[in-house]
């Protein structure tokens, strides 16, 4: 990971390829790995915007409604600010129809305003606010969940492989193996049946169970690699046990690949959590989840559509966020990327190379940083397509 | 090789039955299969309780009962559901019911993710690599059912209204297509800003003219190609392929696919008034596919003078865009006639199940029925697994162009056409092959929300009931194919990337 920055022999014939291997290593200079990493991610507009709309969604869904979760018993309660919940039932005002209006009255709308049930209610009177924020809820509970607990074992699991070989990794892939034959969606379905009714977050649970295979296997290939390099063996030469190796040395270098594996898992188990909900085999009712409020009111679209598109635009609004966080942390860690300017910006930067090391002295990196931005800094989300790219299947509920 | 193989296969095979195992007993305990029964009020429910007991050998523990289940699957025999009904019958026709539902979807998806991947990688950092890249992701977060309903809505019904009654595309919507293929087409070809706004001109020229005829000869509520039309994609397509497999500089490639475009035309009118009626059933029409290949090869192969290969190729793709243009003129043929039926009542896009019932008709019309029942959930499925294939093709090609055999090739002064579509394309397929591979063998068991959706009786529902009923024979029967099917073309997909890539070996 540490070598992004040395020049590939193959690349640095020409002079337009020396340009960008100096450009390369000066914007770089004297940064640690950590720093290089977050200022190309912070680089990533798309995963910059992607953050800032996550934490919307995930504060205003705690905070509207309160939580409410029992793991196994045990009860966590908060009050909202929210005048309903997503259990009370309110007389049902205006055939139930959104509140929220947008459209200035001076241009012909009823003015900017929330009202008492900005998305609507549904036949019984249910706000619907209330009900998609709690939907909201359980998806980035399900999320976290899914993803914590795959992670771990997936990293584990891949970890102990690659790096012992021999019986471990044959009896670990072969279990490996065992669990992805088995689509996602069908254990889901089986265990979203056995435990849909003790709340979202044994549900999650479960999933994250099952989630963890395709990490392993990404793992242990990396790690199958990270093993053979000299800086293990001068760790071993050192006296360091396994475990230190394995966790000091070897995992932190494959930290770009869990990262970017656990968003693309986070955003497969939102997906496969609203699809089993649909099918009935997640959340059960009194409780919801943005699958079970589109599957209940599906037959309603031609009167009431809004009971569909909220729920709909909050599903959509978190995966794609967690999509472009992935790929701007992509972006961020892959050692291969290779920041290609823009040819334009390229022969600005050429001619102006004297210019820009000045100006960089003068305002420091975080100065020279904005002042590069729009003419050096490549357009950052583009780097979809560097390989590892075989993300959510199987687990994406359909496909 | 060969121990390759069987060691993997075995190892696989072991593999499936310990997955087996552990769902059957998911399956079996993830309910009660005698509560329907339990909360019944018929006089004769303990009786019913013990013949179902019976049935099922319910008396038996699953981590037992598995055993039966299991000596019987070896002899092919896949048990029976709750209601007593042979799993192997509901296994035969749901197999067959979602591989028509998935075959065209996929290939769909592919050929179009190949396209626009392709493109979006030779125009890397463009505006239209930058709106495909954002439409891909926001793709990759649909979620199919929300997608389904969108489609029954807007696709199915509104299209439906808008047949009703003397159907005209609006002029605003003729506009905004032009403008849209415009900007598509200019973003596409390379060139100055002038040649650009060339581009730009005559493909929005183009739309707003074809969708002007189309308005003009009344085309959505009788659609036809005409020989006009068939003749402009068939010469369309003899110049298309030749441009892009051997370059239009090989006259002698231009010559064989426009002779067989020319052959196409000239069959246009015998086929369609006198030899169609002779085509009554499925595997005619696949005939007539296989003798279009054979007869535009052997043309490729007489024009094609020292090098062979290409020419035959173009005249093959050349062939069979012309055959298949010429079939779609004929099914167009029947579409009034199928709208307006007494069983379709002017409301052609079907929005559930898989076939209108009863309706009687020629060939053309059974197809243009499953069209109509097939267009909503292969749109769906299209959608969504179109995302994938454009992100690796992209990637894929990429990865290929960055490589030094490609500066070589340019730094030999190749065009850039040879370049890309023998140097860099052929190579950038290998990833693709692989994942393609794999994809198959997950198809029949990955459409269970579609087929809920969509009201199709598939192995999706063949699953999904099972699985409400708590029945684990036909979920079971659904498992042991699917994952069967995974493992095999996972297997496959390893040989298939050791056969094309000479770097790996498969040991």
């Amino acid at each position: 990971m540490t070598n992004s920055s040395i020049p590939e022999p193959g690349h640095s014939a020409g002079s337009v390829t020396d340009a960008e291997n100096n450009l390369e290593l000066k914007e770089i200079e004297g940064l640690s790995q950590g720093q290089i990493v977050r200022r190309r991610f912070f680089r990533h507009r798309g995963a910059l915007v992607s953050m800032v709309v996550l934490a919307f969604i995930i504060i205003l869904a705690f905070s509207s409604v309160g939580f409410a979760f029992s793991f196994f018993g045990i009860d966590i309660r908060t009050p909202g600010w929210w005048q309903w919940t997503w259990t009370q039932i309110p007389t049902p005002q205006n055939g139930g129809a959104p509140t929220l209006s947008l459209v200035p009255e001076f241009m012909g709308g009823d003015g900017v305003r929330f009202g008492d049930h900005p998305f609507g209610q549904d036949e019984v009177g249910r706000d619907i606010f209330a009900v998609v924020m709690r939907g909201t809820q359980q998806s980035i509970v399900i999320m976290f969940v899914v993803g914590i607990i795959g992670v771990t074992i997936g990293t584990v699991v891949g970890a102990i492989s690659g790096f012992f070989r021999g019986w471990r990794d044959s009896v670990l892939m072969r279990f490996t193996d065992i669990i992805i034959t088995i689509p996602v969606i069908v254990v889901g379905a089986v265990v979203g049946r056995a435990v849909g009714n003790q709340g979202a977050f044994a549900l999650a649970v479960v999933l994250g169970l099952f989630a963890w295979t395709g990490l392993a296997r990404l793992v242990r290939a990396e790690v199958l690699s990270l093993r053979e390099r000299e800086f293990v063996d001068a760790a071993r030469v050192a006296g360091a046990s396994n475990r230190r190796i394995i966790f000091k040395h070897v995992l932190p270098n494959a930290i770009g690949v869990i990262i970017v594996n656990a968003t693309l898992l986070m955003a497969a188990a939102i997906l496969l959590e609203t699809a089993l909900s649909f099918l009935g085999f997640g959340v059960q009712s009194p409780d919801t989840s943005l699958g079970k409020i589109i599957s209940d009111n599906q037959a309603a679209f031609g009167t009431r559509p809004w009971l569909f598109w909220w729920p709909g635009a909050f599903i959509i609004a978190i995966a794609l966020c967690i999509n472009f966080i992935g790929d701007g942390l992509r972006d961020a860690f892959d050692p291969r990327q290779k920041r290609l300017p823009s040819s334009r910006a390229l022969a600005r930067a050429t001619a102006n190379r004297n210019d820009l090391a000045r100006a960089e002295a003068l305002v420091g990196t975080r100065g020279a940083d904005n002042q590069v931005d729009g003419s050096l800094a490549p357009r950052s989300t583009t780097t979809l397509d560097e390989g590892d790219e075989r993300p959510t299947h199987g687990s994406r509920g359909d496909a | 090789m060969a121990t390759f193989v069987i060691r993997r296969l075995i190892a696989s095979v072991f593999v499936l039955l310990a997955a087996t195992y552990i769902m059957y007993n998911l399956v079996a305990l993830s309910g009660d299969p005698l509560e329907d029964l339990r909360q019944s009020s018929a006089p004769n429910k303990e009786q019913l309780i013990e013949s179902r007991i019976r049935l099922l050998n319910l008396d038996v523990a699953p981590p037992l009962r598995y055993f039966i289940w299991f000596a019987n699957v070896i002899t092919g025999n896949f048990g029976v559901t709750v209601e007593g009904r042979s799993v192997n019958a509901l296994l035969e026709q749901a197999l067959g019911s979602t591989v028509q539902l998935v075959t065209i979807s996929t290939i769909v998806a592919i050929f179009l993710g190949l396209i626009v991947g392709i493109t979006t990688a030779l125009r890397q950092y463009s505006g239209y690599d930058y709106s495909v890249t954002f439409i891909s992701f926001l793709f990759f977060s649909l979620p199919i059912f929300w997608v389904a309903v969108l489609l029954k809505q807007f696709v199915a019904i509104g299209f439906n209204d808008f047949l009703e009654d003397d159907p005209q595309l609006p002029l605003l919507l003729i506009a905004v297509l032009a403008l849209v293929s415009g900007a598509l087409w200019a973003s596409v070809i390379p060139g100055s800003a002038r040649r650009k706004a060339i581009t730009f001109a005559i493909a929005a020229g183009a739309t707003v003219a074809l969708l002007t005829v189309m308005n003009l000869t009344d085309w959505f509520s009788s659609p036809s190609l005409t020989i006009g039309g068939v003749a402009i994609m068939g010469i369309g397509a003899a110049v298309g392929f030749t441009a892009m497999i051997t370059g239009l500089a090989n006259r002698r490639a231009l010559i064989a696919a426009l002779i067989v475009a020319g052959l196409g035309i000239a069959l246009y009118y015998p086929f369609q008034y006198n030899l169609s009626f002779y085509v009554t059933e499925w595997w005619m029409l696949l005939a007539l596919a296989v003798l279009t290949v054979l007869v535009s090869g052997a043309i490729g192969y007489f024009a094609g003078g020292h090098d062979r290969g290409p020419v035959i190729r173009v005249a093959i793709f050349t062939g069979l865009t012309a055959a298949f243009v010429i079939a779609l003129d004929r099914f167009m043929l029947v579409w009034d006639d199928y709208a307006n039926s007494g069983r379709v009542r002017g409301r052609p896009i079907a929005t559930i199940g898989a076939s209108t019932p009863n309706l009687e008709g020629s060939l053309w019309v059974e197809g243009v029925d499953i069209y109509t029942h097939l267009l909503l959930p292969t749109l769906a499925l299209i959608l969504i697994s179109f995302a994938t294939y454009t992100r690796y093709s992209r990637a894929s090609l990429l990865e290929v162009l960055n490589q030094d055999y490609i500066r070589t090739a340019r730094a030999k002064g190749l065009s850039e056409r040879t370049v890309v579509v023998r140097h860099a394309f052929r190579n950038a397929l290998i990833p693709i092959a692989t994942i393609v591979a794999f994809d198959i063998g997950g198809l029949i068991g990955g459409a269970i929300i579609t087929e809920r959706v969509f009201g199709w009786t598939g192995m999706g529902s063949l699953f999904q009931n099972g699985l409400q009923r708590v029945d684990p024979n036909p979920v079971m029967a659904f498992f042991v194919i699917v994952g069967g099917l995974a493992i095999l073309f996972n297997l496959i997909a390893d040989l298939v990337y050791a056969a094309l890539d000479p770097r790996i070996r498969v040991n």
